[in-house]
């Protein structure tokens, strides 16, 4: 196995906070990878992090070997990194097939094209009516996005990601909000990813990500204090002290 | 057909049949309004290329209109007076490139600087590159400074007498035609999906791998071209142009115009200057103070009336 993703010593303070504490964590081909963590540990500011929206103090971040520590998100997106949001981050104002077939053309290579009214490109349209199909919003499609309910934000967010045919996909929470059958669904759909994409998947839910993960990472105060199996962080006490025994 | 549909085509073939009509009925006056009324309204396209459907809030685009007129009176000049022989010319094929290329290359120059910055900002910014050029044209003697310059011979065109009412309202009202036909292109082209999602969320639209820099920059440059031909064409309906054509206040009836009528909307623009024309012509008649009816009636649209007027005619899309 060798590594897409390597986080090195990564650091980020906003004022007095450390966000991110020297945080050091590797993603292996076609792994699965969890990171799980109290509420503001630093989570969703390492995953900003690793898709260029915030720039660490210092540190470095890899992607198959080359340095993408400052590199522009929309570069990275390029190179085959993909994110979804912990709070849902769609463009309201299009239909639920727009939002879609946007992260399909972003694939295209540029988009200054003037002259085909973009929704008539059919293999657009029709992929993207797969995809929503795929994470079960087939009834959906031509509804504004606005007018969804949060769950199935939740799922657009999935297809958008999984549009982008990213090499790696960094989910943020897929699951928050979700009630008791969503979540499931969700699980269900992530388990359908696993081995096709390598995953850095942040997770509240305890059972889905020992459910799905290959490696959980604990991150506390912007730090990994362990790696490891779902058994063996199951059965890691400095673990089980700092975080599963509040659950 | 939806509702919406209707009634731009219904505005449409009113602005096409009503003024001539005036006019060879031997008034007028009412075909002068509307040839003011259809550039203003080219105008207001263009900027809601970029406000409507971009979401970057102009406060400077009469900078573009007047830049447009100059090119205009400028060439015109040194032909009556002499001087800058590679200029002074009549002639359409150099006054309408000049006006589209110039303001072109100012919304690019301009458009580099103003599109790094975000919100109020951005409002600040573009007002301020408008005031610079307004200053600029003021300080130059030659063509007139602050007291303004006459054109005293119209573009000459291929098919279409400037000098003839008729004629020059038929070349607005094509223009207008067309400036509408290209902004709905672009907005539904790919590049407009792009610009519309880049208003609706930036950091999505980079995540999934847009620079939306650049393409709002584009958009900013045709945006600003098209502006600068509607400047071409008040050149040579007002045969006068002055600096105060670049004003702030100028800017803030552009605005006006596309928030009234209805921002992000085919017609609303269009509008958006009928409404602008109407109270500028009735509102004025009873104070001088009309501005501030005026900016009452836009504060109540832009507060009770999504959509502005189109969508208050019109319905949601
Ligand atoms: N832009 C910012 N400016 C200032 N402080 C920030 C910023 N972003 C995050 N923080 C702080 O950094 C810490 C980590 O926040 P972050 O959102 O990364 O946590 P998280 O692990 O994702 O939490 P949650 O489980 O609630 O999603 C928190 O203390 C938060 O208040
Ligand atoms: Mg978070």
């Amino acid at each position: 196995m060798s590594a897409v993703l390597e986080i090195q010593g990564l650091n980020k303070s906003f004022g007095g906070i450390k966000a991110t504490d020297n945080l050091t964590l590797t993603v292996e081909q076609g792994e699965l990878h969890a990171v799980i963590g109290p509420n503001g540990a630093g989570k969703t500011t390492m995953i900003s992090q690793l898709c260029g929206t915030q720039v660490p103090d210092s540190g470095r971040v890899l992607f198959k070997g080359r340095d993408i520590t400052r590199l522009a998100p929309h570069r990275r997106a390029h190179l085959g990194i993909t994110r979804s949001y912990q709070i849902t981050s769609l463009i309201m104002e299009m239909s639920v097939l727009d939002n879609v077939a946007l992260a399909l053309q972003a694939r295209e290579g540029h988009s200054f094209r003037f002259l085909r009214p973009a929704r008539t490109i059919t293999h657009l349209r029709e992929r993207g009516r797969d995809l929503l199909t795929r994470v079960g919003l087939a009834d959906k499609v031509d509804h504004a996005t606005v007018a969804l309910s949060h769950g199935e934000h939740r799922r657009m967010e999935l297809a958008i990601a999984l549009a982008a045919e990213a090499e790696l996909m960094l989910l943020d929470e897929p699951m928050a909000g979700l009630g008791t059958q969503e979540s499931l669904e969700m699980v269900a759909l992530l388990k359908g990813l696993k081995g096709k994409h390598s995953i850095l998947l942040i997770e509240h839910d305890m059972d889905a990500v020992f459910a799905l993960a290959d490696r959980i990472s604990v991150l506390v105060y912007g730090h990994i204090i362990a790696t490891g199996t779902p058994a063996e962080i199951r059965g890691n006490e400095a673990v089980q002290h700092a975080y599963l025994g509040e659950e | 057909m939806t509702r919406r549909a209707w009634m731009t085509l219904a505005v449409l073939v009113l602005l096409a049949i009503v003024p001539p009509a005036f006019y060879l009925s031997g008034n007028a006056f009412y075909l002068s309004l509307a040839t003011r009324l259809v550039i203003l309204a080219i105008a207001a396209v263009s900027l809601n290329l970029i406000l409507g459907y971009g979401g970057m809030v102009s406060f400077g685009h009469a900078a573009f209109v007047g830049l447009g007129a100059y090119a205009v009176g400028i060439p015109a000049h040194h032909a009556l007076y002499g001087g800058w022989d590679a200029l002074a010319t009549n002639s359409g094929w150099l006054q309408i490139p000049l006006a589209v290329g110039i303001t072109a290359l100012f919304a690019l120059l301009t458009g580099l600087v103003c599109l790094r910055t975000k919100g109020v900002y951005f409002i600040m910014i573009t007002m301020a590159f408008a005031q610079m050029i307004y200053y600029l044209i003021v300080s130059i003697e030659e063509y007139g400074g602050d007291d303004g310059l006459v054109i005293d011979s119209r573009t000459e065109l291929w098919l279409f007498d400037l000098d003839k009412p008729l004629q020059l309202y038929a070349l607005c009202f094509l223009s207008l035609l067309v400036a509408l036909g290209l902004v709905r292109m672009i907005v539904n082209s790919r590049f407009g999906m792009v610009l519309q999602g880049a208003k609706g969320n930036p950091e999505r639209m980079a995540s999934l791998g847009f620079n939306t820099y650049a393409y709002r920059l584009t958009a900013y440059v045709i945006s600003g071209a098209m502006c600068g031909y509607a400047g071409a064409l008040l050149g040579n309906f007002t045969t006068f142009i002055s600096p105060e054509m670049m004003d702030w206040h100028r800017s803030g009836e552009l605005m006006f115009m596309v928030i009234l009528g209805g921002a992000a909307t085919t017609i609303g623009p269009v509008l958006g200057a009928v409404i602008f024309i109407v109270l500028e012509e009735i509102l004025s008649s009873y104070t001088i103070y009309w501005q501030l009816p005026f900016g009452l009636l836009l504060i109540v649209t832009v507060l009770f009336v999504r959509g502005g007027l189109a969508g208050l005619l019109g319905g949601r899309k």
